[in-house]
């Protein structure tokens, strides 16, 4: 498997609070990998660090075996191959679904609108929304919501997806809906990097599962391993507070 | 996360004279009845003690001297059509030149620091400066250059500090929307591919611009009496012809036609805003809860 995604030796700090240590990651092509770890422990700074959003103090981050974090790297030209779903406010709500999802195609790819209109209606369609097209943000659930921002980020035909947290905003019962989407895109082979509160999802969809604690990456391996017999006491304690709160 | 109680509360729009119960509804109609009643008695206790003062003739012909108003108003007329022309040229100015310098003073990363300081200048300077004296200066400083390829009436240095001051001041109002506009917005377009230019102006600048309406439209009350600050240039604008007509008649009517025509625009554009700003608080409410 070659590597989509590299970091090497990542450190961020800010005003001097170290939140990422050492971060060595590789995340090969299709291959699903889930960040977990308790409130703070960085996995949202280290998917805006790759993303190019937040700079490194540090390091190097490789996409496709051409480095990002160098100072001849474009990020407008980089983040044209991902896309990335924070937890909220992902919408513009001055657009409607359909410019939203269009305005990125248009105006980075270049698309004309006829073009991007229908790229916009495939995904919609797809993703079982072509009735909310003309809709805007704040007519939408919180589910419906998220999975437009999915599909505004997949109109980019990114190759790398990173995703954070984007259900732990959401009320229990629209939490299905946007995971299916995210397993959807497994199917098809997408690269993932997903920062997730939900375990039963991370064992399920994750090849890797990767827990971070306090910015630094502690294990990481097979579901299966990670969450039966986690080698770090750290570990352990975490997944056991998880447990304790029925959310395993 | 809505309860079934939220549904009941936010159905339909919110009335000024809510729909009551038969019990409360009489108990509104009696509140009606006395604001009317106090209105009526207050006022007319106000205009009985001015009217019936020993000074108030005296008063009368120096101000409300219905000859001297019926005298004076076509030409303060004439001269205040020219402050609604220099206001409506200012205004569209002064919109245009302050987004430009708040979206640059919001551009971020080192290689626009020196754009950035120039606009921090800009603004710090010039809110510094009464505007009486920036219309003075440039007023009458520019013109007595008499400098070649520049236009030397009055008239035009007049718009150009008004602009220039004004501009600085909407600045503001435009960089305090955009800073109320969430982070997450301009994370979320730059991921995108977006460049800082293209955020700015697709997602951040048409939310931003929606959160500060009413602060515009306030400018909009008070750049309306302060063209008429260009007087002092010699310009015959409503003011001016005010006061030629007082110099000559030593009556000071001239000067309230002025004021009833100034009011006669603002006190609507200043209902209006507050017609905005409560319809958009409003809305705010019914979105959040
Ligand atoms: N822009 C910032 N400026 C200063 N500190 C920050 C910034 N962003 C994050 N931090 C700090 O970095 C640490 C890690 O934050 P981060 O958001 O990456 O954690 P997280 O693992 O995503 O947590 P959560 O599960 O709550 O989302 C936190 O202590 C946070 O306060
Ligand atoms: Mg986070």
């Amino acid at each position: 498997m070659t590597d989509k995604l590299r970091i090497e030796d990542v450190d961020k700090a800010f005003d001097g609070k170290v939140v990422l240590r050492e971060i060595d990651l590789a995340v090969g092509e299709h291959e699903v990998v889930c960040l977990i770890g308790s409130s703070g422990s960085g996995k949202s700074t280290l998917l805006k660090v790759v993303n190019l959003l937040v700079p490194v103090d540090k390091g190097s981050i490789h996409l496709d075996g051409v480095e990002i974090t160098g100072p001849d790297a474009n990020p407008n030209i980089v983040r044209q191959k991902m896309g990335i779903v924070f937890q909220s406010f992902n919408l513009f709500p001055h657009m409607s679904v359909l410019a939203n999802i269009t305005l990125g195609p248009r105006k980075v790819h270049g698309l004309s609108a006829d073009e991007a209109d229908e790229r916009a209606s495939a995904l919609l369609e797809r993703f079982g929304l072509l009735d909310k097209i003309d809709e805007y943000p704040d007519r939408l659930s919180g589910g419906q919501q998220q999975r437009v921002a999915v599909i505004r980020a997949l109109a980019s035909q990114p190759e790398l997806m990173l995703f954070d947290e984007i259900t732990s905003a959401l009320d229990p019962e629209l939490v299905a809906e946007v995971l299916d989407v995210i397993r959807g895109l497994k199917e098809e082979g997408m690269t993932m990097l997903i920062a997730t509160h939900e375990m039963g999802f991370a064992r399920d969809v994750a090849d890797r599962v990767c827990f971070l604690d306090d910015g630094l990456i502690l294990e990481h391996g097979p579901p299966a391993e990670i969450f039966s017999s986690p080698s770090q006491p750290r570990t352990r304690q975490f997944l056991q507070r998880i447990v304790d709160a029925g959310r395993l | 996360m809505t309860s079934p109680i939220d549904h009941v509360e936010r159905r339909g729009p919110q009335r000024l004279w809510p729909r009551l119960p038969p019990r409360q509804r009489e108990e509104g109609a009696r509140a009606a009845l006395i604001a009317a009643a106090s209105t009526v008695v207050v006022i007319g206790l106000i205009l009985w003690w001015v009217l019936s003062s020993d000074t108030w003739p005296a008063v009368q012909r120096q101000f409300f001297s219905g000859f001297h108003f019926r005298e004076s108003f076509p030409q303060v007329l004439d001269g205040f059509w020219l402050d609604v022309r220099m206001f409506l040229v200012a205004e569209v100015l002064i919109l245009a030149i302050a987004l430009v310098v708040a979206m640059i003073r919001a551009l971020r990363g080192p290689a626009f620091l020196p754009l950035r300081a120039i606009a921090v200048v800009y603004i710090d300077l010039i809110r510094g400066i009464p505007i009486l004296l920036l219309i003075l200066l440039l007023g009458f400083g520019v013109p007595a250059l008499q400098l070649r390829g520049v236009p030397n009436s009055p008239l035009f240095w007049g718009i150009t500090a008004l602009v220039i001051s004004y501009a600085a001041y909407t600045a503001e109002v435009y960089r305090a929307g955009i800073e109320s506009v969430h982070e997450s917005q301009r994370m979320s377009a730059r991921s995108i591919g977006l460049t800082q230019g293209q955020s700015l102006r697709y997602v951040i600048v048409p939310q931003a611009v929606r959160n500060v309406i009413p602060a515009l439209l306030n400018g909009f009350v008070s750049l309306q009496k302060d063209v008429a600050l260009v007087f002092v240039l010699g310009i015959r604008e409503g003011l001016r012809e005010a006061q030629i007509y007082n110099a000559s008649t030593f009556n000071y009517t001239s000067y309230v036609a002025a004021a009833v025509l100034f009011l006669l625009v603002s006190v609507p554009v200043a209902r209006f805003t507050d017609w905005y700003t409560e319809r958009d608080r409003r809305r705010k409410q019914a979105m959040s809860s």
